[in-house]
């Protein structure tokens, strides 16, 4: 039996996961509770939404450089609402995706309209989310609403007496979605088209435009609700939040296999990316000893080997011959 | 010199217009004075506070020229910062200091640059490695301590003055004019700007364009490294959390106001000066014109937008067909 080379980053990844978790396991047993395993998914829970919605962007050949300031602005924006008026958390919620995702939108929009790269785009997105944030608040805004603190203390306790959080039961919804998504639509097999190549895309009659907008709107609505659930997981909105968490949902993206060219990917490796780069902060919290910046860079050795293995993958397939 | 003055136009005239605007919030914004020892004014203040977004925005051009983009200037900047405080505590004396902050830029450089030309990963995610690794690489040099230090030559780089013009601004003139002067006097920048029109298509001609690449990043990274030296001096530590954090972005927008193209190709370092100059005024304004300094991103997000739209290669087309449909005659 042979396996698709495309799948070989995917397995690489967890396999890595696992050899790492069998290597925390060795040297301190506790890890293997179902505690570490509920913490693991809710203290990454923020990030693991938002890689979903990075990871459809780069299957379709771009980049969203703005999520971490869309999270800090969603962040500060519950916090200001909740303050100031006597919304609903839940009306606050959907307002609050509705805007993220018409942000997203209107990015694709001129990404497509412009034919410029997503990066100065989403770079120029980055900065006036940021921006807004600041301008609705340069304070740490606390949030006290009694049913956002009823969210935060909703959990499942699980057999061991881990805690599987509601944030954390979001984070596996939204990889789920986000499986369905990329993998069994329509819309899925155009993002997937428009990272292979855009040409053979269009000729094969894919609507880029309108695909383009659908993917930046899609990764502004899982950065919004990246950002509730920051509110959540936090209890507060800060707008200097969340600096650089694009750049670690890029990563986790990464090394969950997916190609940064476009194209070929998976959306659940992103799951196993999160989670690899969990496991290593809880290592490090573990030893005690090692200081937390070895987390930058065996984040950043990770990275280039996946990029290398992918490199090579590349160079192997046919696949690689057609876009050489 | 007049093509160079029209090329620059658009700059020059965004810039005069910022400093006049500024001037009608905070009246005194062009007043110079002399101290007795150097010149002090805000105009003074915002030639030296752009050193590090103009020493970046130097390299980057030349990045950017080969259709490339670099990230890891702001970590590169923290790294040279961090190597020379600590070789300045250390008691190496000033000049190994320099040279051993200067060599870890290059290091840098050569690193991105052979990723990006010898191995051939997108620049992109190349520079994405450093930038997000190499702050640990910081922090592991200054053992996770702001490294403070009271070295009144080193202290000089970022505070001191020559003829009454602060050092950080003699300091990235002379880089500027030194690598214009490289790129425009010899072949080099030619050819840099044959590799990112079409790398293949000038190699074929005879071009090195791995050298070419390879020699761009690490100059990146000798001016990311400048910078950085030129921080730590200014507060006399290496802060390898905080030192050129977001000073990247800076500085690609820097480079794009400057009116070079994303998409390489022709550059020009002036422009880029000029780009640099205009944040630094947009930084400095806002903040003397007394608004809220929470406006400095949304005013920055929206000038980039408005190049953007200028630089589109979609409406330059509509454009042009728009003048032929209009001035029918003329276009013949």
């Amino acid at each position: 039996m042979t396996i698709n080379p495309r799948l070989y980053p995917l397995l690489a990844t967890i396999g890595i996961f696992v050899v790492g978790y069998a290597i925390c396991y060795l040297q301190f047993p506790a890890m293997l509770s179902t505690r570490v395993i509920g913490n693991l998914l809710t203290d990454n829970a923020y990030l693991g939404i938002v890689a979903v919605g990075m990871t459809v962007v780069i299957l379709s050949g771009g980049i969203d450089l703005s999520v971490g300031a869309v999270i800090a602005f969603s962040g500060v924006f519950i916090a200001v609402l909740l303050r100031d008026t006597g919304l609903h958390p839940i009306v606050v919620f959907a307002l609050l995706l509705v805007l993220t995702s018409a942000f997203g939108a209107a990015m694709g929009w001129l990404i497509h309209a412009l034919a410029m790269p997503a990066f100065i785009v989403t770079l120029a997105g980055m900065f006036l989310a940021r921006g807004a944030a600041y301008m609705l608040t340069i304070e740490s805004v606390a949030i006290n609403h009694p049913f956002i603190v009823t969210l935060q203390n909703a959990y499942w306790l699980m057999p061991g007496r881990g805690r599987l959080t509601l944030i954390g039961i979001l984070m596996l919804l939204a990889v789920v979605a986000g499986v369905l998504i990329a993998h069994r639509t329509r819309f899925g097999a155009s993002v997937f088209a428009i990272g292979g190549g855009e040409q053979t895309a269009r000729l094969m009659g894919v609507d880029i435009g309108r695909t383009t907008i659908l993917i930046y709107a899609f990764s502004g609505l899982m950065a919004g609700l990246s950002g509730i659930v920051f509110a959540i997981y936090t209890g507060s909105g800060y707008p200097l939040a969340t600096v650089g968490v694009e750049l670690t949902a890029i990563a986790a993206v990464v090394i969950g296999g997916t190609l940064l060219t476009g194209g070929a990917g998976y959306v659940v490796g992103t799951l196993f990316g999160v989670l690899t780069m969990g496991l290593i902060q809880t290592y490090i919290v573990f030893d005690g000893t090692l200081s937390s910046w070895w987390t930058r860079i065996v984040i950043g050795l990770l990275l280039l080997a996946f990029i290398l293995l992918q490199r090579g993958l590349l160079k192997l397939t046919a696949f690689g011959d057609a876009r050489a | 010199m007049g093509r160079m003055a029209r090329r620059l136009a658009p700059q020059i005239l965004t810039l005069a217009a910022l400093v006049a605007l500024v001037s009608v919030f905070f009246p005194n914004f062009i007043n110079i004075s002399f101290d007795g020892s150097r010149f002090v004014g805000p105009i003074i203040d915002v030639l030296k506070r752009s050193a590090p977004i103009a020493l970046l925005a130097v390299g980057m051009t030349l990045v950017i020229a080969t259709r490339g983009i670099d990230l890891s200037v702001g970590t590169v900047m923290a790294i040279a910062g961090a190597v020379a405080a600590w070789a300045i505590t250390s008691g190496l004396g000033l000049p190994l200091t320099l040279a051993l902050a200067l060599a870890a830029g290059l290091a840098a450089g050569l690193w991105n640059g052979a990723l990006v030309a010898i191995i051939g990963i997108q620049p992109i995610v190349a520079t994405l490695i450093l930038m997000t690794s190499g702050r640990g690489i910081a922090q592991l040099i200054t053992e996770g301590r702001i490294l403070t230090f009271s070295d009144p030559g080193f202290a000089f780089i970022g505070s001191g003055a020559v003829f009454g013009i602060p050092f950080p601004t003699v300091l990235w003139m002379a880089t500027a004019v030194a690598f214009a002067v490289l790129m425009r006097r010899t072949a080099l920048g030619l050819l840099i700007e044959a590799t990112g029109v079409n790398r293949a298509a000038s190699a074929l001609a005879g071009v090195n364009a791995t050298v070419i690449l390879i020699a761009v990043y690490m100059a990146s990274g000798l001016c990311a490294a400048l910078a950085g030296i030129v921080t730590t001096a200014d507060i006399r530590g290496a802060d390898a959390n905080n030192a050129g954090l977001w000073l990247e972005l800076d500085a690609i927008l820097a480079v794009v106001i400057g009116g070079n193209s994303l998409l390489g190709g022709r550059f020009s370092i002036a422009g880029s000066i000029l780009g640099a100059l205009i944040i630094q005024t947009i930084n400095t304004g806002i903040v003397l014109s007394g608004f809220p300094s929470e406006y400095n991103l949304v005013i920055k997000a929206g000038l980039v937008i408005i190049i953007l739209v200028l630089q589109s290669p979609n409406l330059s087309a509509d454009w042009i067909y728009l003048r032929s449909v209009l001035l029918p005659r003329r276009a013949d």
